[in-house]
């Protein structure tokens, strides 16, 4: 049994705790330590993703209990891609987060990330179904706390929605759970796919209840219109690393959708064409909403946020079909829009710590400093969120189009897709046009250069740092786009994992020797 | 029994429901908290209803109540424990930052300052 699998989950469970205790009033500390910690993850998932790459599916059971009785964690590719995916931005943003002094303006951000990603890591490996309802709640406890982070009024209102709809969705999970625990006997997910496959033709009513009460609660996190209605708010006042780093919170709910739909529910036939039935018109809904948003938003953040929708919409668009092609796409562009959303609410970022007031508003203001700089990776991160070439977007949007193409809705897909994008575009170049090149139009004259903060004063604690992590990200874009083919490549050998599900319950249910 | 119970998370779920619709976050947290109250007691049942019987299996016993769902009614009490205080801290952040408690957003977070 291979222990590096639960260090994941358990390494920041250290860290945070340590930090708040021992570290709580040295800020020098906490950095360097929350820093180290989160690279370590990162490493870590490097390397599992490196174990992963062979195919094998890894097992790790908690306390060396027997499946179903024991809780398991599984390792297979699409679990090792999205920890790299979670270590990548949590090592990025939270230098972003340092370098532009997010970090100090409230308390306890650093323990708060940690068991972010504590819950976030958990979710993307374990393979028990009530585990994964636990970690959930680990991540939105942590989120709640990182959303209000710095205060403010407007922020702790649109806060308090966010946890609001948040428990409701765990009720509903809850309620989802039960159901199909009292189905199936067992909340084991290999051992509940083994079991759906033999169930008695008059069970099957119950455990469609169950299935698509699941797919709500992962369409709620995942923010598919119709249960969108927390994320413009949220994300739009959420301070914006921590909108950088739920960029990854709305996947956590894709995710959940793959692996429900792959592993657990595949031998149900008529579910399987229940859930693409409302998943596809969802999807493509959430993908119009999202891109009307960008265009119609007045305000940098929620413009963000409804990109991040789109995005949504259009990996949705891929998974919905269940097919190794489409989920192959889907993976793909998932990974790319998970770090072009961050990149983008990073830019809007920079552009609000250097306008007067940290205001948001598209309207004219002043020109702000560094803004060259600031207008290029704008540019980039605007790029890649709207899918044009050159960089991994245009290949992602590619790969989703041609996934479609078997389909009898092709038609439909394709001109959406290429509509919205269109939207996509046209409001990211209204926003950057409004920032930079009207800068001088609201009647106040240019700052003199001796009154513009420095990027040295107190208010930019090290712009380099900032501006170097947005950097990061879009560099991260520039080598996915760079390796598409091995990248592809192993997308589609996930996908082809995934299709698969009778080898997940091999590994977990038959392979135990030396188990209690 | 089976009605009693059935009845009781009806009524649970309907009054959560109705109670988080309002737009005072007073209601809505009380409303959240039925609403908890009723998912609690549907995973209690989740292990079908058994009276007087011993919840683990021993030798020589065939009929027992699943102890399963007990074990995950006692950690989903003490997560929803635990979220509804958050949710409580953050209403009456928002209450004293704001100076209402309303849960919708006032027209200026669309609309910015000014508007």
């Amino acid at each position: 049994m291979n222990h590096w699998l639960v260090v994941p989950v358990v390494l920041p469970a250290f860290a945070g705790p340590l930090i708040v205790l021992a570290m709580r009033h040295d800020l020098v500390l906490q950095r360097v330590f929350s820093t180290a910690a989160t690279a370590a993850q990162l490493l870590l998932a490097l390397w599992l993703l490196l174990q992963s790459m062979g195919g094998e599916i890894q097992v790790y059971r908690l306390g060396n209990w027997a499946a179903p009785f024991g809780i398991v964690l599984m390792l297979d590719r699409l679990a090792a891609l999205m920890l790299v995916l979670a270590g990548v931005l949590g090592l990025v943003i939270q230098l972003y987060a340092i370098g532009s002094g997010w970090d100090r303006r409230g308390r306890h951000f650093h323990s708060l990330w940690q068991f972010q990603l504590m819950g976030i890591n958990g979710a993307f490996l374990t393979g028990d179904a009530f585990n994964l309802f636990v970690l959930f709640e680990i991540l939105l406890i942590a989120s709640y706390g990182l959303m209000i982070h710095a205060g403010g009024e407007l922020r702790l209102r649109a806060g308090v929605q966010y946890v609001v709809y948040n428990l409701l969705g765990s009720s509903l999970f809850l309620a989802a759970l039960g159901t199909l625990y009292a189905v199936t006997g067992t909340l084991n997910m290999a051992d509940m796919a083994a079991r759906i496959a033999l169930l008695p033709a008059e069970d099957t009513a119950l455990l469609r209840v169950g299935a698509v009460l699941l797919m709500l609660v992962f369409a709620v996190k995942a923010a598919l219109v119709p249960l969108h209605f927390w994320l413009p708010a949220t994300y739009a006042r959420a301070p914006g690393p921590v909108a950088a780093l739920f960029a990854i919170m709305t996947k956590v709910g894709i995710y959940g959708i793959i692996r429900f739909f792959t592993l657990v529910f595949p031998s149900d036939d008529a579910l399987m064409r229940l859930a693409a039935d409302i998943l596809l018109p969802a999807a493509l809904v959430t993908l119009v909403v999202g891109q009307l948003g960008v265009l119609g938003a007045r305000h940098m953040g929620r413009m963000t946020a409804f990109a991040a929708l789109g995005s949504v919409g259009t990996v949705m668009v891929a998974v919905a079909q269940f097919q190794p092609a489409g989920l192959a796409a889907g993976i793909w562009y998932l990974v790319h829009s998970t770090l072009a959303t961050a990149a983008l609410f990073l830019a809007v970022d920079l552009i609000g710590t250097r306008r007067q007031g940290g205001s948001l508003w598209l309207r004219p203001a002043p020109p702000i400093v560094q803004a060259g700089i600031v207008a290029a990776l704008y540019f980039a991160a605007a790029i890649a969120m709207a899918g044009l070439p050159p960089l991994s977007g245009f290949l992602g949007k590619l790969a989703v189009l041609q996934s479609v193409r078997e389909g009898d809705l092709t038609a439909l897909i394709w001109t959406v897709i290429l509509v919205t994008s269109l939207f996509g575009i046209v409001g990211l170049t209204r926003a950057g046009s409004i920032v930079f090149w009207k800068a001088h139009e609201d009647g106040t004259p240019a700052p003199h250069p001796a009154e513009e903060p420095q990027p040295d004063a107190p208010g930019f604690p090290s712009a380099a740092l900032a501006l170097t992590s947005v950097g990061a990200l879009i560099a991260a874009m520039v080598v996915l786009t760079v390796l598409a083919g091995p990248m592809m490549r192993f997308a589609q050998d996930t996908a082809a994992q995934l299709s698969d599900p009778q080898r997940y319950i091999e590994a977990v249910l038959e392979r135990q020797e030396g188990v209690k | 029994m089976e009605f009693l119970i059935a009845s009781a998370i009806g009524s649970l779920t309907a009054a959560g429901v109705y109670l988080s619709l309002r737009k005072r976050s007073f209601a809505v947290v009380l409303g959240m908290t039925l609403l908890t109250y009723a998912t609690n007691l549907f995973l209690f049942v989740t292990g079908r209803l058994v009276i007087d019987q011993p919840p683990v299996l021993r030798e020589g016993v065939t009929a027992y109540t699943d102890p399963l769902p007990q074990a995950l009614v006692l950690t989903a009490i003490v997560i929803s424990f635990g979220m509804t205080a958050v949710v409580v801290m953050m209403a009456l952040g928002s209450f004293i930052e704001g100076g209402d408690d309303r849960i919708d957003l006032p027209r200026r977070d669309r609309e910015g300052p000014g508007a």
